[in-house]
């Protein structure tokens, strides 16, 4: 769809895009290349190398990439990223907005505000009341479940940030596929029904074949989001001894409490690396959908 | 007045929509482009519009040259065939956009949408959104907006799809005597021959991004100038049979036939009669398709036979309570006079 | 399209009984889940609806001894009620910018072919997930100071904007793709201009796509921290989010109650926003993000 129905024309077309483009070019991408560059200097935030960065070349790279921290610290985020939000945010997501797809009334409203609720409410806000929930000495959760003075956080630390980003972010992906869930015409699901099939059938051969896109598409930008999230920083700062250490944590404690801002600006791009590897994957599949469509 | 000269649109890729199409069509006149889906019968009503910019050709509407103007500038409405009633708005604002667009007052322009829409019984509903109106309500407003800005074209797409099969034949008398009343120029798009015949003073029929015969209701049904319009027009499709002329008569399915002016001995021809023109008599007849009864369908007030004749099938239509019984032997007899040959496709005309 | 199409034959029917255990059974599983899903989102809210209230508050969400003293001790600290102010300034700045432009450029995207249009969009999405990290502070910091932003509302305003824009425009474009485009051939044909199709057409009919993104933009903004933490000096133009980690003793312990207080005035005006964006325009992907 991409008659120019309004008479736009390219020069317009153009006109009307340059005031996002400059934004984001000099907000987003000259800082961007400005992180490339720093990647490749030993710049750091105090000492002689902060006032005058030399060019060391691929050096953080390679310290980096032998870095056993840094190998954890992915490994924790491809948990993070696919128990939270591909399990979590888009699974749970998903269950919902099927869950409530024929309702309307109380029950959608109130499980639709909470999930919203979580989403809406501000970062920092939402990790105090983390932190108030896993609590080892007083949180809610010990005083529901009796389990005095366990500490959720120390002991189980990927698994409260998992926990806590599904609880965070769920909401997007609900949303979307409540959205999706309705493109699905009711007499495919009828067809279904009466040739006799199954709940799970009807997913399997009626829903997901439907809303495939949709799906890819949001697994991209809450994998992405994801990957990049920072919030849990506030939750475990990492700890303990790294066991939560996501790589944007990563980043943060060498880059700014470290201060080797440069090794920092390598891993970043490091980062972005492995996110076009993964927007690629999706896009592949994405594709793949087209070409059957086509 | 809109005239085409040499008019074509070629998409990219080398998909030509319209093919060097010229055409004439007279000031007041009710005019329909008629074809099936993918004729191109739409992209020249937005050719003609200015939603799509012509390849080759001119276009002009009431003696001026539009081809390259904006649709804006070339004066005329068009209603979609989804109505494109604005949802948003609210009746009155609906019909009172174009003069908005043309600064005209707020109180003028009310005004002249209340009486637009008087005119067109809507005066009730001037405070709703499309949303809260019927099919047939929403078209009419359509109209009213079309209407109100006294345009020197109407264009309509398909104006009757969007509505169920009753309502269709309401509107279809009404907006003939709403364009007869309004007198302006109107080019409608139909892939429905029943409505091109029912509304039109004159139909073109295209196909393939070319017109196939341009002509009165009257002319394209009873002198279809082709096979293919043979085919496309009548609510009951014509027989067309393959003879072959031979001793100074045709033959047709089984039948001889008198030979027709216009075709010599050693030809092969196709054999064109609607089956409103064929009579069924019962048992052997001596020039009529000879075969046995196997479809019966009710018409209403007539039945259309299916006799099958071995290689061809003929039909015809018979009245009520005459219909056969399946199975039945029976012979359709053609009234002559009616008959039309087709040579390579084309009518051969005595 | 499947004209010919043919019914399948049927599966042998179940039996009535089994059929309708099989369907309350799935009623009963319905409910179960959607009110587990309600307590777990829940939970953890608990807390902030009770403790600014309690006398005594801990992390525990518990029945509170109640009291409005806590509100009063907050309106004590300096900046508390400021930083709602700048909250407001930043936010609304962002999203007026976000939507606005998003708005231009989805739209643009979205009726004109501009060559490798889609990679450009995800190249950008890319780098905005990225570059709103941690390791750009240093560069934004940086290019904040160059340009005279730091310790600027416009300073925040603009690096937050250029963050959320990439998204922004991803999402809007899919709304302004599933607008039919009759609408404004239709107002074209009566002569209307591209900008008046936009202000007239377009933009209300993709009004629930605009207020999203609008609630979306003014959430982000009122949630970040690390931004204006970095660029901005002044706490008399730190937003709530710095404010909310200044609410600590000298000892470095959180002042909970002046946290609990904090944290639920400083989240009411999104709520409150949302619930007003949701009911006026309805709040949802409702053509959904299909490309």
């Amino acid at each position: 769809m991409s008659t120019d129905a309004a008479g736009l024309g390219r020069g317009r077309a153009v006109g009307f895009m340059v005031p996002a483009l400059v934004l984001i070019g000099v907000f987003l991408v000259f800082p961007a290349l400005w992180t490339i560059y720093l990647g490749l200097t030993d710049f750091r935030l105090t000492g002689l190398a902060a006032a005058d960065p030399k060019f060391v070349g691929a050096e953080n790279y390679t310290a980096a990439l032998g870095d056993e921290r840094f190998h954890t610290s992915l490994w924790l985020t491809v948990q993070f990223v696919l128990g939270s939000a591909v399990i979590g945010q888009a699974g749970l997501g998903f269950a919902i907005a099927w869950a409530l797809r024929d309702r309307s009334g109380p029950v959608r409203r109130v499980v639709e505000g909470l999930v919203l609720l979580a989403w809406i409410l501000p970062s920092s806000v939402v990790a105090f009341l983390w932190i108030a929930l896993l609590d080892g000495d007083q949180g809610t959760l010990n005083a529901l479940l009796r389990t005095d003075g366990f500490a959720w956080l120390l002991d189980h630390p990927m698994a409260s940030i998992v926990l806590f980003n599904t609880w965070r972010g769920t909401a997007f992906s609900m949303m979307l596929y409540g959205a999706a869930l309705e493109s699905v015409p009711p007499s495919h699901l009828e067809t279904a029904r009466l040739a006799g099939a199954s709940a799970f059938q009807q997913l399997r051969d009626v829903v997901f074949p439907r809303i495939r896109g949709h799906m890819l598409t949001n697994l991209l930008l809450i994998s992405l989001w994801t990957f990049n999230d920072f919030t849990a920083f506030q939750l475990t700062a990492g700890g303990p001894e790294g066991r939560s250490e996501i790589l944007p944590v990563y980043i943060y404690n060498v880059a700014l409490n470290g201060g080797k801002l440069g090794f920092g600006a390598a891993v970043s791009f490091l980062v972005l690396l492995i996110n076009l590897v993964l927007a690629l994957v999706y896009l592949r599949l994405l594709r793949g959908r087209r070409g059957v469509a086509a | 007045m809109i005239s085409l000269h040499g008019l074509t649109k070629e998409y990219p890729g080398g998909v030509r929509a319209v093919d060097a199409l010229d055409l004439e069509i007279a000031d007041g006149e009710f005019f329909a482009l008629l074809g099936p889906s993918g004729c191109g019968k739409t992209t020249l009503l937005r050719t003609i519009a200015g939603l799509e910019t012509a390849t080759a050709g001119r276009v002009t509407i009431g003696g001026t040259e539009v081809t390259g103007l904006p649709p804006g500038r070339r004066d005329v409405a068009m209603v979609f065939q989804d109505y494109a009633l604005f949802p948003h708005m609210d009746v009155t604002t609906n019909i009172a956009y174009p003069l908005r667009i043309r600064k005209v007052p707020r109180a003028e322009r009310e005004a002249k949408a209340a009486e637009t829409a008087s005119r067109l019984s809507l005066s009730e509903l001037l405070a709703r959104r499309p949303g809260q109106l019927s099919g047939g309500q929403q078209q009419r407003v359509a109209l009213a907006r079309a209407i109100a800005c006294h345009p020197r074209a109407f264009l309509f797409d398909e104006p009757l799809s969007n509505l169920d099969a009753r309502m269709r034949l309401e509107a279809r008398t009404f907006l003939k005597r709403l364009q007869r009343e309004l007198a302006v120029t109107t080019v409608f798009v139909t892939h429905d021959q029943g409505e091109a015949l029912a509304m039109a003073d004159r139909i073109a029929v295209m196909s393939a991004g070319r017109i196939m015969q341009v002509g009165t209701p009257a002319e394209v049904f009873q002198r279809p100038a082709n096979t293919f319009v043979a085919s496309f027009i009548g609510s009951t499709p014509m027989n067309l049979l393959p003879g072959v002329v031979r001793d100074g008569a045709l033959h047709v399915a089984g039948a001889v036939l008198p030979r027709p002016d216009g075709v010599a001995d050693g030809e092969e021809v196709v054999y064109g009669l609607r089956p409103e023109y064929m009579d069924l008599a019962e048992g052997e007849h001596a020039d009529g398709f000879a075969g046995k009864v196997s479809v019966v369908e009710n018409l209403g007030t007539a039945y259309l036979v299916t006799l099958d004749c071995g290689e061809h099938l003929v039909q015809a239509v018979v009245p009520e309570d005459a219909e056969p019984a399946p199975g039945a032997a029976a012979c359709a007899v053609p009234r002559h006079r009616r008959a039309l040959v087709y040579r390579d496709g084309e009518l051969v005309t005595p | 399209m499947t004209v010919g199409h043919e019914t399948r034959p049927a599966a042998p029917p179940a039996p009535a009984g089994t059929g309708r255990v099989r369907h309350s059974l799935g009623a009963i599983g319905r409910a179960t889940f959607l009110a587990m899903v309600a307590g777990f989102f829940a939970l953890p809210l608990l807390w902030l609806a009770t403790a600014p209230f309690d006398a005594h508050p801990t992390i525990t969400a518990s029945v509170p001894e109640f009291t409005l003293r806590n509100f009063r001790s907050l309106l004590d600290n300096p900046y508390a009620l400021g930083s709602l102010a700048n909250s407001v300034i930043q936010s609304a700045g962002s999203a007026v910018l976000v939507v606005g432009l998003a708005a231009l450029a989805a739209y643009a995207l979205s009726r004109v072919r501009v060559p490798g249009r889609d990679a450009l969009l995800y190249c950008l999405l890319l780098l905005s997930s990225v570059v709103t990290g941690t390791a750009a502070m240093v560069p934004i910091f940086e290019l904040a100071t160059r340009l005279n932003l730091i310790d600027t509302h416009l300073g925040v305003i603009l690096t937050l904007t250029g963050g959320l824009l990439p998204a922004a425009i991803f999402i809007l474009k899919d709304f302004m793709d599933a607008t039919p485009t009759s609408y404004e051939e239709s107002a074209r044909v009566f002569g209307a201009g591209p900008l008046q199709i936009l202000w007239h057409i377009v933009v209300p009919v993709v009004r629930p796509g605009l207020a999203t993104i609008g609630v979306w933009a003014v959430a982000s903004v009122w949630g970040s921290f690390l931004t204006p933490f970095i660029l901005l000096r002044d706490p008399e133009k730190s937003p709530g989010a710095v404010i909310l980690y200044t609410l600590y003793t000298e000892g470095g312990s959180p002042k909970l109650d002046l946290i609990s207080t904090f944290s639920l005035l400083y989240s009411l005006p999104v709520v409150l926003m949302y619930v007003f964006v949701s009911r006026k325009y309805g709040f949802r992907f409702h053509g959904g993000i299909k490309r």
